[in-house]
């Protein structure tokens, strides 16, 4: 945000005699505009590529017609469509939740975009506690499930809500174990120190040393269960839940919920990439944001070859994956980058 | 009035305004979401204060964990909405002055203690102080805290144990 102000100074004239106030807001807003334009472009892209990778895989085309090439306007078509649908919001639904519960969700998932670090400039704010600050606010995704899940009056969607707070809990003390096996070393929370952590060759990586190669794979897994994705599709599973918590909702309120998924995949992607994959370094022929979004991209595709590869598990399967499998793993890794910081 | 003080009023009303609601509110999910909003202008308080850890533990801690497990509580109860939440001994002086007590004592502690607020000095980081702190000059209570959690941990697990020798 510093950056997007000095930018403004220098290139647009008259800048610095504009009220404080404005100086200030300007470059929040314009900051502001340019996440929401990624929250609501990348799950564009990444909708259109599940349709096309999932089509793959089963032997099918996808969408081919929309927009001529590859039907790549597909999304854009339902995206239209979806907000010109009518509102229903069902009789018995507890009206104020159920029209809260998409905006919760959405505004999670937007928050956490604002410590990204796309480049070594391009970050809204580079937190002191920046790797915290995201595993606090996607909390707020769950409520939001949860709120959905309630306010729906609805059983499947209240099942839905409940798996998910049950997921919530067994799945988050793992992962933040595991991002502390690289806080440890760094010494840091703030993103971008992780990142310049990670510079130098490849080997540099987080992902290519010992400990924290085995804390990614948590990590890994952790984050496919807290976006819901299979195998831990659990709390919006199809074959037992109709859509789970989003069962009563359509239209724009269903497309909040769907593009927040989307959102959530790249973001938890996003953070992985940062944590483990060097961030934006990268060689030199292509600009650091574009490395970052290359890397977090291949990380969603993997989240959809699983999808389209693997069954669901079972809610005590998870459960017993996350605390008796991770958790003792993720201690066992703490306890390890503990003893390397101190020698 | 700067920005500061117009975001600080806001936050000010939205956390005070969600705490009422906590405590009037006829339905118990109700005062539960609305639970989220308070913790949430309790962690904007601490940035106030600069105290950007404890804000972001606060939520993590509060609205991941507490706020979702008294959710998943709230949604096994039955019968929600309309609850007659009334204790069954009515003790209107002692419960007043205990109310005036803690009221007195809580603003006493408010305009005494010397806020070192944000706009005072620089947001300096306080992750590394505060685990300084932690291991050296708190860490009796530091540790005879986590002994109580550890306990409580036990507890729990003990609690709800299959019993099968009994």
């Amino acid at each position: 945000m510093e950056y997007l102000r000095e930018v403004l100074t220098r290139q647009v004239g008259g800048y610095d005699q504009l009220p404080e106030v404005l100086q200030i807001f300007l470059p929040m807003l314009l900051a502001c505009l340019l996440c929401l334009g990624l929250v609501a472009l990348i799950p564009l892209i990444a909708i259109w590529a599940e349709r096309k990778v999932s089509a793959h895989m089963q032997d099918r085309l996808g969408p081919m017609r929309v927009g001529g090439w590859h039907g790549w306007a597909q999304t854009i078509a339902d995206g239209v469509k979806l907000l010109l649908k009518e509102d229903i919001i069902p009789a018995q639904a507890d009206r104020l939740l159920f029209k809260l519960a998409p905006l919760v969700v959405f505004a999670g998932g937007f928050a956490a975009f604002v410590v990204l670090p796309f480049g070594e400039s391009f970050i809204v704010s580079d937190l002191n506690i920046g790797v915290l600050y995201i595993a606090a606010i996607s909390s707020l995704g769950v409520v939001g499930i949860i709120m959905a899940g309630w306010a729906s009056n609805n059983k499947y969607a209240l099942f839905g809500g409940m798996r998910a707070a049950a997921q919530i809990v067994s799945y988050e003390i793992p992962t933040v174990l595991a991002i502390l096996t690289v806080v440890i070393p760094v010494g840091s929370l703030s993103m971008q120190e992780i990142v310049k952590a990670q510079s130098g060759s490849v080997f540099n990586w987080f992902i290519f040393q010992p400990v924290t190669f085995l804390a990614f794979w948590i990590v890994f897994l952790g984050t496919l269960a807290e976006v819901n994705r299979t195998p831990f599709d659990i709390p919006e599973a199809e074959s037992e839940l109709v859509a789970g918590y989003h069962t009563e909702y359509s239209g724009m309120r269903f497309a909040f919920f769907f593009l927040a998924e989307y959102a959530n995949m790249f973001l938890v992607s996003a953070l992985a990439t940062t944590l483990f994959l060097g961030g934006w370094h990268g060689p030199g022929f292509l600009p650091g944001p574009v490395w970052f979004i290359l890397k977090a991209m291949a990380l969603v595709f993997v989240q959809m070859w699983l999808r389209w590869t693997l069954p669901r598990l079972r809610v005590d399967q998870l459960m017993h994956v996350s605390w008796k499998v991770l958790l003792p793993i993720a201690f066992v890794l703490v306890l390890a980058a503990g003893t390397l910081a101190l020698i | 009035m700067s920005v500061t003080d117009v975001v600080f009023i806001l936050t000010a009303v939205v956390t005070v305004g969600s705490a009422v609601v906590v405590v009037v509110s006829r339905s118990l999910i109700y005062s539960v979401f609305s639970l989220l909003f308070t913790f949430f202008g309790v962690a904007v308080l601490y940035v106030f204060l600069g105290a950007d850890f404890l804000a972001g533990a606060q939520v993590l801690i509060y609205v991941g964990g507490i706020l979702v497990l008294l959710l998943f509580g709230v949604m096994l109860t039955h019968r929600l909405y309309n609850l007659n939440l009334t204790t069954e001994r009515f003790q209107p002086i002692a419960g007043t002055l205990i109310a005036a007590a803690v009221f007195v004592s809580i603003s006493l502690a408010a305009f005494k203690t010397k806020w070192k607020l944000v706009g005072d000095r620089e947001l300096e980081p306080t992750t590394q102080q505060i685990g300084e702190a932690f291991l050296s000059s708190y860490l009796l209570p530091f540790e005879i805290a986590s002994v109580l959690l550890l306990v409580a941990l036990i507890g729990a697990a003990m609690l709800v144990r299959r019993r099968t020798d009994v």
